[in-house]
């Protein structure tokens, strides 16, 4: 993401010009905009136009509008971000007040106003901007039958192609079947990896699965690739890493993440530490059950006795609707700063996200243990609906 | 599986009593009064649903210590050091004795009251449960009073046998601690309501209850209930919520259906030998492929020009000791990597029974597979390697020999032989034998599986002791069966021949004639030529136009067979392994939430809300998520300890809520076994099994 310009004052009210350069850029900004802001981009509008004699043509017209955010839309595959909302600027073609959709889009500049830019928000801005961030990593997760090829970014995880394929048994005395259905697979997972992997961008192609799966894959891959001379793969061969993972399905991405010869490969992305941290919360867990507690009222609690040591958060939550509810949340990240705690903010996308936000999204190892804690029930988060 | 056990656990405890009648007649036999009467009735169902889900808590006890321990850190204080000590070998001594019959906190009470003497404490809990443990022996001695009516009829005479004597066994009401799941609390008013509402007012039923009823009566109600049952389907007013009813044509079945499935059953299988599948565990390299292929070339079911063959080619590829397992391990990935990657099939037939073996994969990342093996068996071989370090590897954490034992229980395999293979290699070592006998007997009994296992020596290479009695040196110190008796000693379960018809699908195949083939398990029920079928989840309706049992082509297939059905009017794309073929009248539950009471093994971290697992029923494997822990219960008695925990540790047990990516098929433990047992698995490793106990 390129800064074009950032004027904030000193109470936090101001604007930030943002270009996005690439998809994960997008994704940022879906997490900067929260509704009630003010976003003006160059858009396309059509306009109706009455000429003298009462005949309206209506043409399509380029200008660069200002809309209070009202409804926010972000699209994973196609990766844009969609701001519905009422213009707030009059210009020549659109009346105040009347309703149009932005498109955020790569390469397209925006400037979002707030009334209050908060730490979350400004120090997101700063990480979009930090060039060194970017670590693009496929991933390809299959068992006999089921692939699933994923592309990993620091924010995001997002699943490119899945193959679902049955492939028969071996039967008595007919191996046949067998033996094609699994070419047959793999023929799958290889036109899938050509069409979503951009090899220019990423930087290593994780390929995992229980047994025997990957390995035969890439022989198989390599074998095709000399037959057919497929100069991409053949050049790219180094890419290729080899993974044990215990199933073919999405969330053994977490296992991969956390596998040492991945981590070397891709050290500093943000998934990778993620699926650390929350490691380390499970372990804690375990073994010292009251130094590590879930849910927003325990947290609240361990942070009033300045406890907490390592706050994970789920980048939902800065997201949700309610802006007062936001405003607490960064209050306790804010506070938990403060006292030296470390924070560290879940990217929603990504496969351990997934599951902090199923811990209600906010979790926290401590410093000391609080058995206090641990007798109370959990209150809000277990106002599930019984049916 | 499940269905089969209470053949054999019958006589092996008192655990099992009344296992059989929840599946003996159909719940709601007991509930054709109107509900004021119904009160002042004996309710049997809900004896059994307690009694039957006894079994369960105790399925996995994998480290007794830790849990022990965890317990009991509060009330630690209260003791002395030594006194601690006397009070917790006294508590294992009297475990040994009694089992977990009676609960912890009481066996302590006991101790504590007699000053810590195991012979004074033991008294006292054996005196207190003393009604309990005596129906044991009295049951198993009017078992063996009643005459057995011909092992033909297999699949009757367990509800015979069984069933008066129950009646008069259990005092109701009189047991001491309910254990398992709550279930007849609140799944029982369910079911209750839909069958006041149901049409069925008196079944002949109605009087099922007496005891005195004579065993003739109670075959001949039967069958007709076996009629009716299947014409008035309970199911069809089960609480299916928002399931679209599929489109069938009513007219098309419904005489069909009043066709007495048991005389069919009679009819067809009436006069062939019993079927058996016996699945083969083990871990990796213990020798489970070459023991079944040298099994297989023994009973004559491989040309010797075959054997000779691969015993060739092996030989060029270096890996001579294979010959054998290429018999089953037929993939060319298979034979190069030495290892079995999916389940081998392979048929025999002894003197009485005709057997089908599965030869499930020992290697860890296969475990799936192996599952989907084990759930179409009924009694299971379980190979040790008996190797220096070998066995040790295959048996101390890591191994897959826990893990495989663990797995068979939670599916329900009670029926176990051990076979201590490569005894070859320890030059026929009787110290060898017993110190494996030992330490597997330990670990099998704290899994749940009683006494009943054999333990075979025996050696897969060389053919030792497989079919013939065995020669020196092991036949200086071992007198006991042969590998081939113990499978023939093995009883065959009960096949539940009146249920709904229930498919799993375990493979998707062309076959050779038009349209495609499904092979998998029947669990339930029968299936005739013809038959108009429902593929749930998808819902899509199907014609049987092939039935094949061994590539043999017939028009019945029933509960407990293997079978290929060829479907037509359907495509290929809409039916996936682990769907469920079952009657358009009686459709499966489809759900993506449901509850399940579960058992948690030793798990590194503990199980949490959010947790993403896999799930493996039958032969269906689906990425799901823990939605929810309702409650955490006390491992023997059932009792709840906790609402809404916040963490599961390693070994307890638990309700849960868990919701699946996509629609699957359900059902509950109490109405099918085979279809409400799910297994928990997350990055490799079992974390949990448990049965559903209720479906949203």
């Amino acid at each position: 993401m390129k800064l074009v310009f950032k004027n904030v004052d000193k109470d936090g009210k101001g604007s930030v010009a943002l270009v996005p350069e690439n998809t994960e850029d997008i994704w940022h900004a879906y997490n900067l905009i929260s509704e009630g802001d003010f976003v003006s981009c160059s858009t396309i509008r059509k306009v109706q136009m009455e000429s003298a004699t009462g005949s309206s043509n209506s043409y399509r017209v380029r200008t660069t509008l200002t809309i209070c955010v009202e409804g926010i839309d972000f699209d994973t595959q196609a990766c844009v971000l969609r701001l519905k909302g009422r213009n707030v600027e009059e210009n020549k073609y659109v009346k105040m007040g009347a309703y149009h959709t932005l498109d955020v889009e790569q390469t397209r500049k925006f400037t979002i106003t707030k009334a209050k830019w908060d730490s979350i928000s400004l120090e997101r801005v700063d990480t979009a901007c930090d060039p060194t961030q970017n670590a693009d990593v496929a991933a390809v997760v299959m068992q006999e039958g089921i692939a699933h090829i994923c592309l990993i970014t620091s924010n995001m995880t997002i699943v490119r192609a899945k193959i679902d394929q049955v492939i028969p048994r071996k039967r008595k005395g007919n191996v046949s079947q067998h033996e094609k259905g699994l070419t047959r697979f793999y023929d799958n997972i290889m036109q899938g990896i050509l069409r979503h992997i951009n090899f220019d961008i990423v930087k290593c192609i994780i390929l995992a699965s229980p047994g025997f799966v990957k390995d035969q894959f890439m022989d198989y891959m390599i074998q095709q690739a000399i037959k057919s001379d497929n100069k991409i793969i053949l050049d790219n061969k180094g890419k290729f890493l080899l993974v044990h993972s215990s199933s073919g399905f999405k969330h053994s991405l977490k296992e991969i993440l956390a596998e040492p010869a991945v981590t070397s490969r891709i050290s500093d992305t943000k998934a990778s530490g993620e699926v650390k941290a929350l490691e380390t919360f499970y372990s804690i867990l375990q073994t010292d059950p009251s130094r590590a507690f879930y849910g927003k009222k325990h947290i609240q609690k361990a942070n009033e006795s300045q406890a907490i040591e390592i706050l994970l958060i789920s980048d939902k939550l800065f997201r949700c609707q309610d802006i007062n509810a936001r405003k607490e949340y960064v209050e306790l990240v804010e506070s938990v700063r403060d006292y030296g705690g470390d924070i560290k903010i879940f990217s929603s996308l990504h496969v351990s996200g997934e599951q902090l936000e199923q811990l209600t999204g906010i979790a926290a190892i401590l410093r000391f243990p609080i058995p206090e804690l641990e007798d109370e029930s959990n209150g809000e988060s277990d106002s599930d609906e019984d049916n | 599986m499940s269905r089969h056990r209470d053949v054999r656990c019958m006589n092996y405890s008192e655990e099992y009593e009344g296992y059989d009648d929840v599946y003996g007649h159909s719940v709601e036999d007991d509930y054709c009064v109107s509900p004021s009467a119904e009160q002042f009735l004996f309710d049997r169902s809900k004896q059994q649903n307690i009694a039957s889900f006894i079994t369960e808590p105790d399925i996995i006890e994998d480290n007794e210590d830790n849990e022990e321990l965890s317990m009991s850190f509060n009330e630690k204080d209260a003791f002395t050091d030594i006194e601690w000590a006397k009070l917790m070998s006294c508590m294992e001594s009297i475990k040994n004795v009694i089992g977990d019959t009676v609960p912890e906190s009481e066996i302590k009470k006991k101790i504590i009251q007699s000053k810590f003497d195991v012979k004074i404490a033991l008294d006292l809990i054996l005196k207190e449960s003393s009604p309990k443990t005596a129906t044991g022996p009295s049951m198993v001695n009017k078992d063996n009073l009643e005459p057995h009516p011909g092992k033909k009829l297999s699949s009757k005479s367990p509800f015979q046998v069984t069933t008066p004597s129950n009646v008069k066994i259990i005092p109701a009401g009189k047991r001491p601690v309910i254990k398992g799941f709550n279930v007849s609390g609140t799944e029982n008013t369910d079911v209750l309501n839909s069958r006041i509402e149901s049409p069925r007012s008196q079944s002949p039923y109605s009087d099922y209850n007496s005891p005195e009823i004579k065993r003739k009566e109670n075959i001949i109600t039967r069958e007709k209930k076996a009629g009716s049952s299947n014409a008035n389907s309970p199911r069809c007013q089960s609480p299916i919520s928002g399931h679209e009813t599929p489109d069938f044509d009513p007219k098309l079945k419904l005489n069909e259906e009043k066709v007495d499935v048991m005389k069919i059953y009679k009819d067809k299988r009436g006069d062939s030998k019993e079927q058996l599948h016996l699945v083969v565990v083990g871990h990796v390299d213990a020798g489970k492929s070459t023991l079944l292929g040298r099994l297989l070339c023994e009973l004559g079911q491989v040309p010797s020009r075959l054997i000779h063959k691969y015993q060739q080619e092996s030989k060029k590829i270096g890996k001579q000791s294979f010959a054998y397992a290429w018999v089953l391990d037929e993939t060319g990935e298979e034979r190069e990597r030495g290892i079995t990657m999916d389940v081998g099939h392979s048929k025999f037939e002894t003197e009485t029974k005709s057997i089908t073996l599965l030869d499930a994969p020992g290697h860890k990342d296969f475990i799936p597979n192996m599952i989907t093996g084990a759930t179409q068996a009924d009694v299971a071989l379980l190979v040790v390697d008996a190797t220096r370090g070998e066995f040790e590897t295959g048996f101390d954490s890591g191994g897959q020999t826990r893990e495989h034992a663990l797995l068979l229980r939670s599916l329900g395999i009670s029926q176990l032989a051990v076979i201590v293979n490569k005894l070859d290699t320890v030059d026929w070592s009787k110290e060898r034998f017993d110190e494996i006998v030992n330490k597997m007997s330990v670990f099998l009994k704290q899994a749940g599986f009683k006494d009943n296992v054999t333990f075979v020596p025996c050696s897969g290479l060389s053919g030792e002791n497989i079919l013939t009695k065995p020669k020196e040196p092991l036949s200086n110190w071992y007198t006991g069966p042969t590998l081939v008796s113990v499978i023939e000693n093995f009883k065959c379960p009960e096949r539940h021949i009146n249920k709904p018809f229930r498919f799993s699908i375990n493979d998707i195949f062309k076959g050779t004639g038009s349209g495609f083939c499904v092979s998998g398990h029947v669990e339930t029920g029968m299936v005739s030529l013809g038959d108009k079928v429902l593929v749930l989840p998808r819902n899509e309706t199907a014609v049987i136009k092939g039935l094949q049992i061994d590539e043999v082509s017939t028009t019945n297939a029933f509960a407990g067979d293997h079978v290929s059905l060829t479907l037509s009017g359907i495509d290929q794309q809409n039916v996936g392994i682990g769907d469920i073929i079952c009657n358009p009248q009686n459709p499966v539950p489809v759900t993506t939430r449901f509850q399940a009471h579960v058992v948690v093994f030793a798990v590194k971290i503990p199980i949490m809300k959010g947790l993403s697992v896999i799930i493996h029923q039958h032969s269906l494997v689906q990425p799901a998520v823990i939605t929810k822990l309702v409650a955490q219960l006390h491992r023997h008695t059932g009792e709840m300890i906790k609402k809404k925990p916040r963490c599961l540790p390693k070994n307890s047990s638990a309700i849960i809520e868990i919701t699946t990516q996509n629609p699957v098929c359900m059902e509950l433990y109490k109405d099918i076994k085979e279809l409400g047992r799910i297994m928990l698995r997350v990055e490799g490793t079992t974390i949990a099994a448990g049965l559903i106990t209720k479906i949203k």
